[in-house]
């Protein structure tokens, strides 16, 4: 269900990521995924009495390239003390920005056309995590909770959007090209199901033209689908109150996936207050000119700039071939399908095979170089090997790299020919006389029968366009 | 002489510090907290609307370390002293309430 | 009794050895620790191991540090690995920390012998040491007084002769203060010049460890040692140790020096005696003393007074019965967090916690935190407009001498103006040091104080070491 026509949903997203640093933000400890619990814990950020942080310097350069990336305006910051209680923090306060943050009044295009304004993008360090007993493991119902500290201390950036969100479908656009960016400048890994990133949706409705309606905050969506569908419920949750002549609380709300409804988090009567003061035990952060441009100077070129330059050596690509493109960009891949247009192969060869093949073997593309795609379908393009032969030959070479005219020889698909591929069609000549004298007589629906039975006798050897030509050649 | 500071603020403030106070207490601290707030009185009156908070006496700025690992503390030695630990983490009585 | 300099030269020249040194501390700490209750906890074991250790170094012809085989008494908010670390408060009551504070690794490295934790107000909120959930600690010059606070454990170590010099922290005069109430040198250094990794944190912007010594030169080399730039705290100042033994000698002749009527209005009349004498000492060895107004220093206590306990009240959030400490148990973590802190705290901490929480909470910030750190600024620019004019600020450290127990507890505010004359410094974050000068009231000891800014260390040590000879030190 939507909502009704002369309504409109207001959307603002905080996002949450995790940063790819090798140590957490104020101490030597791993940042890493996975490990036992609270093996990854020292002094600092156990936040044991005496202990100081001091600033990692990556996660300085990995902020500043984020906002870079998203126009921001990078300034002198501070750090503050967010001021509260819960056993995930170690010390009762979480460091972080508040009105000086690093960076600010940036902005981020979506492919449809929006500028969706970016507020800020600040540091700040990650609670530990609770794991809850008895009840049905989750937090309402637990009689004991258990926490590990391994991921306290870990550096986080905060992207707050502008309310400039209109639809749960541009929501998903907004946090997929946001996320393309974060990968792209090396920042996160976007890993939405592992946490590293984060997705918090501020949702208010109102009808068209009138003032903005007051927001919810919709916690715990764990994927771009539950963002959607969380949206969309809100707005409709809003909508209906407000006809009905409700009024909407602020409140922070529980998205649940399974019953596929938000629901209070907790009734509070008054809002928390955090106490914000500047953080004594950090001094504040002013990245000159030079660290600014050095940051900058090692960014890689951003989603909308690769997507732009691999479109424009596309000549009227259709719906498919976008599609296409739009795998190949979010997965990194276009390095790849740019190596083999160099080569000669056409472009919707190189997209499909990227988008398909390549795809499904992400994980492993340290293994293949642009050299030896572009060779392996550029042997593809000119018949030295079939389709299903040429995607064998890049499974090996994801699996274990290597080149591909070696791979190619070691797997048989060795180039039958003319004569051997001469001789197997004048068997079958041969033996379908019948349906020989068909083809010759203009069948050509019987081309395929032919290469079919050279394909099974040839286990799949022979390569297509090598047996139409034989024929025509016989005709 | 009225206190600058009311005993419902002070229950406030107790709460949000974590603090139980008796009757008697928060009688007492009321008229306490309210002299020291009430000397603080003499800054109160001042013009300072022109002067910035100082971040650091001597200027220190942009003081970082890099992104190499250190090592951590040894579990066991972490868990040793901890009022109650199980399965390698710390155990607290329920969590009432979402973190913030 | 053996100054540190003395016991070091002896057990590197093998004249002493830190064995004999350990023992001869540990038999005055049997003699008087009950009667005193200067230590928390004595370290025996660790003591030893590290006499033998320097000894055997020693006897090897292997570099031992400036400090061989001195020992030395540490103020309870330092943490010490595997060494009982209470801040003398109950929340803390058995903790050992599993790491040692910076200044604790460099005073292992250079050859000192830690004996045990002394005695402070709880969290080092107090000038007295009376607020210690442990009981107070006695003044070895006179027992039924208090050697003043927070640090005074590490003071009456030094007094009593149990050690020759001691480690505390001068948040708001918590050296300086017990210094001049014990008839010792106290130095409060420049903020970031001693590093605060592994000090409990009371105030961070305000907190700096610092020595007491029976002479100058004490005071010099043990500041000497634990100072200079440490990349575990990002407060600390970028330089290495400054050299400050070699300059204890320099003298004051050419120095200007301002005495300040707001650094001693108030004080007992014998105090302002003694800091008129030590002005002419200084004119005789050369100085020009001009007398220099700093109306903004009035300021100062009620700016500390909402600067602190907000700091304060944050720092120790974490003080929540989850990780370490006490716990009392609850039905919720909530009512845990509640249970633990109120029986594991004492009212002047808690006071301070509530005040501190009130100055920075929501309608209030501006008014009161916000307000005070605006004073702060101004108190800072009229320190750097004052050492413009001079090199030097002399005047009193403490309005009166060591006062009896519970005389100035009745209310809070009596005690928080005995810090009068010592919180400006630790507001600008300057350097300032207290020497003994004189007696007063029952032939106690006054402290004269003398302040520098920040990184004058050296001088402010040239200056005191003049007083100290006028009065026969050697």
């Amino acid at each position: 269900m939507t909502i009704p026509e002369n309504w409109e949903t207001v959307i603002g997203l905080e996002v949450h990521t995790e940063l790819k640093t090798t140590t957490k933000m104020f101490c030597g400890c791993a940042n890493a995924f996975g490990s036992e619990p609270n093996t990854n814990i020292c002094p600092v950020c156990l936040g044991l009495p005496g202990s100081l942080p001091v600033l990692n310097e990556r996660a300085v350069d990995l902020a500043m390239a984020i906002g870079i990336a998203l126009h921001c305006t990078i300034a002198p910051s501070t750090f503050h003390r967010k001021n509260y209680f819960y056993p995930d923090m170690p010390k009762d306060f979480q460091i972080s920005q508040y009105d000086l943050p690093i960076n600010s009044r940036g902005y981020l295009d979506l492919r449809d056309g929006t500028r969706v304004s970016i507020e800020r993008a600040h540091l700040e360090e990650d609670t530990g995590k609770s794991t809850h007993l008895g009840g049905s493991g989750r937090l309402h119902g637990a009689d004991r909770s258990l926490v590990d500290y391994n991921r306290s201390g870990v550096p986080l950036v905060e992207i707050v959007s502008g309310p400039d969100i209109r639809s749960s479908a541009q929501a998903k656009l907004y946090a997929s090209e946001l996320r393309a960016i974060l990968i792209a400048t090396g920042a996160s890994d976007g890993r939405m199901e592992e946490g590293s990133m984060r997705i918090d949706a501020n949702v208010s409705v109102r009808r068209v033209g009138d003032e903005l309606g007051t927001r919810c905050e919709i916690k715990n969506l764990n994927s771009l689908r539950s963002l959607q569908r969380a949206i969309d419920y809100e707005a409709l949750r809003q909508v209906e109150l407000l006809v009905e002549g409700g009024v909407v609380r602020q409140e922070t709300r529980h998205w649940d996936e399974i019953l596929g409804e938000t629901s209070t988090m907790r009734t509070k009567e008054e809002a928390e207050d955090y106490r914000y003061f500047r953080e004594p035990d950090l001094v504040d952060l002013a990245p000159d000119q030079a660290w600014q441009e050095r940051v900058r100077a090692s960014l890689p070129p951003m989603p909308a700039e690769r997507r732009a330059a691999l479109i424009a050596r596309l000549e009227t690509p259709s719906e498919a071939q976008l599609d296409a493109v739009e795998t190949v960009i979010d997965l990194g891949l276009d390095p790849m399908v740019h190596a083999a247009l160099d080569a000669g192969v056409e472009s919707s060869l190189a997209l499909a095979r990227a988008a398909n093949e390549l795809a499904a073997g992400v994980d492993s593309l340290h293994n293949l170089t642009g050299e030896a795609f572009a060779a392996t379908l550029a042997m593809e393009q000119r018949g030295e090997l079939s389709a299903t032969q040429a995607k064998s030959v890049l499974g090996e070479l994801l699996a274990s790299g290597g080149d591909p005219r070696a791979v190619a020889s070691e797997k048989g698909f060795e180039q039958l020919s003319t004569d051997s591929l001469g001789a197997t069609v004048a068997s079958l000549i041969d033996q379908y006389p019948d349906e020989w004298a068909r083809y010759l007589e203009g069948d050509d629906k019987l081309a395929q029968f032919f290469i079919g039975q050279v394909m099974k006798q040839t286990r799949g050897q022979a390569n297509g366009k090598s047996v139409i030509a034989e024929l025509q050649a016989r005709r | 002489m009225s206190s600058p500071l009311t005993r419902d603020e002070v229950a406030h403030v107790a709460e949000l510090a974590r603090l139980s106070l008796s009757d008697e207490e928060l009688d007492l601290f009321t008229v306490q907290l309210g002299q020291v707030l009430e000397h603080a009185a003499d800054m109160s009156t001042l013009e300072l609307s022109d002067v910035e908070a100082t971040a650091h006496p001597f200027g220190l700025i942009n003081v970082t370390r890099a992104d190499e690992l250190r090592p951590s503390l040894d579990r066991d030695v972490v868990l040793a002293m901890a009022p109650d630990a199980r399965d390698g983490r710390f155990a607290v009585p329920r969590i009432m309430g979402e973190a913030p | 009794m053996k100054s540190a300099s003395e016991i070091a030269e002896q057990v590197r020249s093998g004249a002493s050895s830190a064995a004999a040194e350990l023992d001869a501390a540990l038999d005055v700490v049997r003699a008087r620790n009950e009667e005193l209750n200067v230590f928390l906890y004595v370290d025996e074991p660790g003591a030893r191991a590290q006499a033998d250790r320097i000894d055997e170094a020693v006897s090897r012809g292997d570099w031992v540090g400036p400090l061989a085989g001195v020992p030395i008494a540490l103020k309870d908010n330092l943490c010490q690995e595997g060494v009982p670390t209470t801040c003398s408060s109950r929340i803390l009551e058995g903790w050992r920390p599993p790491y040692s504070a910076t200044v604790i690794e460099r005073l292992l490295l250079a050859g000192a012998v830690p004996v045990g934790k002394t005695n402070l107000d709880e969290f080092a909120m107090g000038s007295s040491t009376e607020t210690s959930a442990f009981g107070p600690t006695r003044n070895p010059l006179d027992p039924s007084r208090v050697p003043g606070g927070s640090s005074g454990g590490s003071a009456a170590a030094v007094a009593a002769g149990m050690t020759p010099i001691s480690l505390g922290s001068d948040t708001g005069g918590s050296i300086r203060q017990p210094a001049a109430l014990c008839g010792l040198v106290g130095v409060k250094p420049t903020y970031g010049l001693v590093s605060r990794y592994g000090l409990i944190a009371f105030a961070s912007s305000l907190d700096q460890i610092g020595p007491f010594a029976r002479n100058v030169t004490d005071a010099a080399l043990l500041l000497e040692t634990v100072a200079g730039h440490d990349p575990m705290d990002s407060t600390s100042l970028p330089e290495p140790s400054p050299d400050l033994v070699s300059h204890v000698n320099d003298g004051v002749a050419g120095k200007r020096i301002g005495y300040v009527p707001e650094l001693v209005d108030g004080a007992d009349e014998a105090i302002i005696a003694s800091v008129r004498a030590a002005i002419e000492v200084l004119t005789e060895a050369g100085a020009q003393i001009v007398e220099l107004s700093i109306p903004e220093l009035r300021l100062g206590l009620s700016a500390y007074y909402l600067i602190a306990p907000a700091e304060a009240s944050s720092n120790l959030a974490r003080y929540d019965g989850v990780r370490y400490g006490l716990r009392i148990n609850a039905d919720d973590v909530a009512a845990m967090n509640e249970a633990t802190r109120t029986a594991g705290f004492g009212a002047e901490v808690k006071r301070r916690i509530m005040l501190g929480t009130y100055a920075l909470s929501a309608g209030y910030y501006d008014a009161y935190y916000g307000q005070a750190l605006k004073v702060r600024t101004q108190m800072i620019d009229a320190f750097k407009r004052a050492y413009r004019e001079v090199d030097l600020l002399i005047g009193a450290t403490t309005p009166s001498v060591a006062f009896p127990f519970g005389s100035k507890t009745k209310d809070p505010m009596t005690m928080y103006l005995s810090d009068v004359f010592t919180i400006p410094t630790n507001l600008a974050g300057e350097a300032a040091l207290s020497v003994p000068f004189g007696t007063g009231e029952a032939g106690l000891p006054v402290g004269v104080q003398l302040l520098g800014p920040g990184r004058s260390e050296a001088q402010l040590f040239a200056a005191a070491r003049v007083l100290e000879r006028a009065q026969g030190e050697p």
